[in-house]
């Protein structure tokens, strides 16, 4: 490898940053670094697929491996998010069958890891979501039209990546990884305690690029979370053909980072297991693995056909662990909700949608000479050549169709 | 390498404590005056250093460039000049030195990166043709990645298989992306300060077997030159340079072929033929101007590259001064290029690169009885 120990200057001691703040994170939890680096037996869970609250030895924390529950405030608001993310995925479907947009890849079923991995981020910190994070980018605060952009067609981004510190939504998988390890080791080199967080799907744990990210930011000792959603199927391929390991979550003690499984379907635990990955990365502990346990409720896409490879009565099995259904049953419990607050929230995700159907109903025009304005900084002469000749295609046909008139 | 990053107050510390020992080693670089044989391996390896000192963003990462230096000097001493922080290693893997590279880009940083060599470089073809080329377009223009891959690519260095590939044609193909190769020792320093400059990602490819060579240069009129046009915002990108004034055929070439061509418009003078050499230097942008205002000149081309001939930079080329050019040419236009074989192993490259011999046949055949 290119690490050896007369590689360190002079000034510094033969031993890899890395060791030290493992050792140190993990003597600050009383436990060993390797029992640090490995996910607890359990995944984390806090709240019930029937809404109650498990007792806390039930949780499936274990020392060093403990998650105060969150705020109350946090809960609602991340409930409103999952309510909010819902139709949003509802009303993308529904566009999609209308015609008035392309493709959507749905995240329904998906909302609480979505949400969670959007409100445990500051503002400062920067997010790097797949194609199917859409909510995720939403609730980071982006204009949903914006956001929707991509899939109506007018072009390839519909928001300015450096405004909301939000990667432009990434299809090949797990390149935008390394982009967000990138980001992440610019901002530490300029002492900003930026966290970033780095999202992709259990198909894609066994791309490279998700090797050398992981590699990377646990080399680099970065502070990057990685956050996989494990919806179990890679649009037809189960979980079982992409990888053996005990969990992906598994997969951080060869990097030499902590990883931690959660239920992907419970904002609860999630918010408690991202908030203090994303304090412990803050804090200079290190890049995390956090793999959340969920599941992708449709198809693929639209043009996916999801019976041809799993049973219905699996997906009716998920359907009961519903992360909205869930949330609201423990709010309302709790006595944090009632039927006012939930009016209200409803509200909320409508006005929502209908921005939605109005912005993606608008027939925005596009300009033909845009092709050529972004390629470079400045066209170069060939692309100046290519766009005259297309301004020129253009001129003509306008002139045919007025002459015909 | 990242020994050195563990906390944000010491990555400043080493930052400014690197930019003091950079100060020191500025008046290091002052080399003495006037002309100097000069390699055009230390001509990159100032060119970096000049840039690293000029903008703290810039920083230089890949395979052993920190404490080796880089497999053939190129990165040597910026590690002890600048600091672990700006000059460093990365784990062994070319994806992740391109892709992280982007995120840098993306946060404020001038990443140059080395691919160590051209074949390489494919592990990280993803990162290169799908973000790299494609991040100013997608987002409208909102993300610029100011980053420069370097790549010392072709033959003629007796090098085993995986080591010699002229892969310009895959980078050349690619929108988005702008493709320089030097084949001098002064563009070796000019153009790399300028696609260190440049706000768009450079693909700057290297010929390997000119960074032994030598020419008489003055680095210190280079720097302030440099200097000088930056500040004018010019820039030599896009220019082809005529290398040798000619009258009678016009050979167009790129990087390691450069001196290939001159050395056969010097065997043809003496036959007494007067050829024109084109240097291309900046495959993307293209110079069709220069390119074609000689070969309208001279009514006869050749053009010289040591790629595959079959869909490459040297047919993009021929057609599109075919294009241009077709009632001025008096004979159709000739290429010598690499045969459409995998590059040969050592004993036998000398029959696949294009020579003097072969380029003077390829001018003999340019129907000068018309």
């Amino acid at each position: 490898m290119t690490i050896s120990a007369n590689h360190t200057a002079p000034d510094q001691t033969s031993k890899a940053p890395t060791e030290d703040a493992l050792s140190q994170t993990a003597t600050k939890f009383g436990i060993t670094a390797e029992d640090y680096m490995l996910p607890a037996r359990h995944q984390i869970e806090m709240v019930d697929p029937d809404g109650r609250l498990l007792p806390e030895g039930e949780q499936g924390t274990e020392p060093g491996h403990e998650y105060p529950l969150p705020g109350d405030e946090e809960l609602l608001a991340a409930y409103e998010q999952l309510v909010v993310g819902r139709r949003v995925n509802d009303q993308n479907s529904a566009l999609v069958r209308q015609g008035r947009m392309a493709v959507y890849p749905s995240s329904h079923g998906q909302e609480a890891c979505q949400v969670a991995a959007a409100l445990c981020l500051s503002d400062g910190d920067w997010m790097f979501p797949t194609y199917r994070d859409a909510v995720a980018v939403m609730t980071r605060g982006v204009d949903p039209v914006q956001v929707m952009t991509i899939f109506r067609g007018d072009w390839h981004g519909g928001f300015d990546p450096l405004e909301h510190k939000v990667g432009i939504q990434c299809t090949p998988l797990t390149t935008q990884l390394l982009h967000a390890v990138g980001v992440a080791h610019a901002a530490k080199l300029r002492g900003e305690d930026t966290v970033v967080l780095a999202m992709c799907g259990d198909g894609a744990t066994s791309e490279g690029d998700f090797h050398e990210a992981l590699n990377f930011a646990a080399v680099f000792h970065l502070p990057v979370i990685f956050f996989v959603q494990n919806n179990k199927y890679a649009i037809s391929v189960p979980l079982a053909h992409q990888s053996v390991a005990p969990s992906l979550a598994h997969k951080a003690v060869g990097y030499g980072m902590a990883g931690e499984r959660v239920d992907g379907n419970d904002v609860v635990a999630l918010l408690a297991v991202l908030d203090r990955a994303v304090k412990l990365a803050r804090e200079g502990s290190g890049p995390l693995l956090i793999e959340a346990n969920t599941y992708r409720m449709q198809a693929h896409t639209n043009a996916d056909d999801d019976t041809r490879y799993r049973e219905s009565s699996e997906v009716a099995e998920w359907r009961a662990k519903d992360p909205v259904n869930r949330m609201r049953t423990y709010l309302t419990d709790r006595g944090l909700l009632d039927d006012d607050g939930e009016a209200r929230i409803r509200e909320k995700a409508e006005a929502v949608a209908t921005q939605l159907r109005d912005g993606l109903s608008e027939d925005v025009p596009v300009d033909p000479q845009e092709l050529f304005r972004h390629v470079f900084s400045a066209p170069t002469p060939q692309l100046k050549e290519q766009s005259a000749l297309l301004a020129d295609e253009l001129a003509r046909d306008a002139s045919t169709e007025e002459a015909g008139k | 390498m990242s020994t050195t990053i563990t906390t944000s107050s010491e990555a400043n510390g080493n930052v400014s404590a690197a930019t003091a020992r950079a100060a020191a080693s500025a008046a290091a670089l002052s080399e003495a005056s006037g002309p100097q044989p000069v390699t055009m391996a230390k001509a990159l390896n100032t060119a970096l250093a000049d840039a690293m000192h000029a903008d703290s963003s810039v920083l230089v990462f890949g395979e052993d460039v920190g404490l080796l230096g880089g497999v053939f000097r190129i990165t040597d001493g910026l590690t002890a000049i600048f600091g672990e922080q700006r000059c460093f290693d990365t784990p062994l893997a070319e994806s992740g030195i391109v892709g992280m590279a982007v995120g840098m880009a993306m946060n404020g940083m001038r990443p140059v990166i080395e691919m160590q060599f051209d074949a390489f470089a494919y592990p990280a073809f993803e990162q290169i043709i799908s973000h790299v080329a494609k991040m100013h377009n997608r987002t409208r223009g909102a993300v610029k990645l100011p980053m420069v891959i370097r790549i010392p690519y072709g033959g003629g260095i007796g090098g085993v298989e995986h080591h010699c590939d002229s892969s310009e044609s895959y980078y050349a193909h690619t929108a988005g992306l702008k493709v320089f190769t030097p084949a001098t020792v002064a563009d070796g320093y000019r153009m790399l300060r300028e696609a260190i400059d440049s706000d768009d990602p450079v693909v700057f490819m290297e010929p390997k077997k000119l960074y032994w060579s030598k020419d008489l240069v003055d680095l210190a009129e280079l720097r302030s030159a440099h200097a000088a046009a930056a500040s004018a915002g010019s820039s030599s990108e896009g220019r082809a340079a005529v290398a040798r004034p000619g009258t009678d055929a016009t050979l167009i070439a790129y990087g390691p072929s450069v001196p290939t061509a001159l050395a056969a418009a010097e065997a043809a003078a003496l036959e007494g033929r007067s050829l024109e050499v084109i240097d291309v230097r900046t495959i993307v942008p293209f110079d069709d101007a220069t390119v074609c205002e000689s070969v309208r000149k001279t009514g006869r081309a050749v053009v010289i590259a040591e790629a595959h001939g079959f869909a490459s930079v040297s047919s993009e080329i021929v057609a599109r001064v075919q294009e241009r050019c077709f009632h001025h040419l008096a004979a159709p236009i000739r290429r010598v290029t690499g045969f459409d074989i995998p590059y040969p192993a050592p004993k036998l490259e000398k029959y696949y690169l294009p020579g003097v011999d072969r380029i003077l046949d390829a001018v003999d055949d340019l129907q000068w009885e018309n």
